[in-house]
């Protein structure tokens, strides 16, 4: 790897906060992932973001559906695990009409070690797809602000529910 | 003991710009038994996320006052937002809890707060102070004055009620018509 693609490599979560930025996303609820380090560090040092912890991912569609309804745009940070935590509560989204965008770091597809993140990593897309998420992919580098980007317009300008997943092979695979 | 009408009467008499969010079930009816409102986001489904779906709202919100009324049943499958919330310690947000004890919806099985748990001790381990258990009138009162501020925030009432069940009060259970006409109370585009 050379140093440009290298820094490039680096600088895909700077390209996801640029994108949150421009489109005034202002709600950004998350359970940590080693994915989102960088992102999330960056969230909370931004003043005009309100970074939310939470306890399970479930709580996040709930906050991003009162977000919307009082006129905040949100995003919902979490690894792939936490999408089955969140089927039920997409009821709030699918019957509503809520706008959601979730931005979700892929485990169990790509070099995994622990076998334990293949069977939701595996059944990510279907999971989001069952409750009527649309679902879009950045496995490299050089894609993640395009999709990021389409998928927001989607959300904001349209009233969607889109998850991207950003693959394993992007994030790299944990190492132990 | 305290009837579950009266106390969600009380507490929406003097509302002025506050937005409430109920849980499913009898605190749903309860609110729309109060008198229907725009502002009024009624769940019927999505358990245990009333509180958190206040938060969002308080955050984005936070010169109104966002009131959260559910029950304990719905209030025990989010547990663990009692914790987000404190995180966060919106000014303007209260939960009220109405505490019967049971799940009145699925046959009146007894709930957790029956045999022991606590939910204000709860909210207060979580980290959110102003966590209070109200069984009089009196402090229902006290209660709505504080809610109406909107800041002290966030608080936790218990109310503990009867298990009288109320003849039901069914609202609007279109969530997208919901959603529309308290975004159009608000001044948002849908």
């Amino acid at each position: 790897m050379d140093g440009a693609v290298a820094a490039e490599a680096i600088a895909w979560p700077d390209a996801i906060f640029a994108e949150l930025r421009r489109w005034g996303v202002r709600q950004v609820a998350y359970v940590p992932d080693g994915g989102h380090a960088r992102l999330i560090r960056a969230v909370h040092a931004d003043e005009a973001m309100r970074a939310i912890p939470l306890t399970t991912e479930e709580e996040g569609i709930a906050v991003h559906a009162g977000a919307a309804l009082g006129g905040d745009r949100g995003a919902l940070l979490m690894q792939s695990s936490g999408v089955g935590n969140c089927v039920n509560m997409l009821s709030l989204v699918k019957t509503c009409r809520f706008p959601l965008l979730v931005l979700v770091t892929m485990r169990g597809e790509w070099g995994e070690f622990n076998p334990w993140q293949v069977p939701m990593g595996s059944t990510t897309e279907a999971a989001l797809r069952l409750m009527d998420v649309e679902v879009r992919r950045a496995d490299r580098p050089e894609d993640v602000a395009e999709t990021v980007n389409a998928a927001a317009r989607m959300v904001f300008e349209g009233g969607s529910a889109v998850a991207v997943l950003l693959g394993q092979r992007l994030v790299g695979a944990k190492v132990f | 003991m305290l009837d579950r009408r009266d106390v969600v009467a009380r507490l929406l008499r003097d509302r002025g710009e506050t937005l409430v969010v109920t849980g499913l079930g009898s605190a749903t009816y309860d609110v729309a038994a109060a008198g229907d409102d725009p502002r009024n986001f009624y769940l019927w489904g999505a358990m245990g996320g009333a509180a958190l779906m206040g938060l969002g709202l308080a955050i984005a919100q936070p010169a109104r006052p966002v009131l959260v009324v559910t029950g304990d049943g719905e209030q025990l499958m989010g547990l663990g937002g009692f914790a987000t919330i404190a995180l966060q310690a919106p000014a303007n947000l209260t939960i009220v809890v109405l505490d019967n004890g049971l799940y009145g919806e699925t046959g009146g099985q007894r709930s957790h707060t029956s045999g022991g748990t606590d939910l204000a001790a709860v909210a207060r381990g979580c980290g959110i102070a102003d966590a209070s258990r109200i069984t009089d009138m009196a402090d229902v009162e006290a209660l709505a004055a504080a809610i109406a501020g909107p800041s002290g925030g966030p608080r936790v009432a218990v109310v503990v009620v009867d298990t009288a069940e109320a003849p039901r009060v069914l609202p609007s259970r279109d969530g997208a018509v919901l959603r529309g006409r308290m975004q159009a109370a608000l001044g948002l585009a849908a």
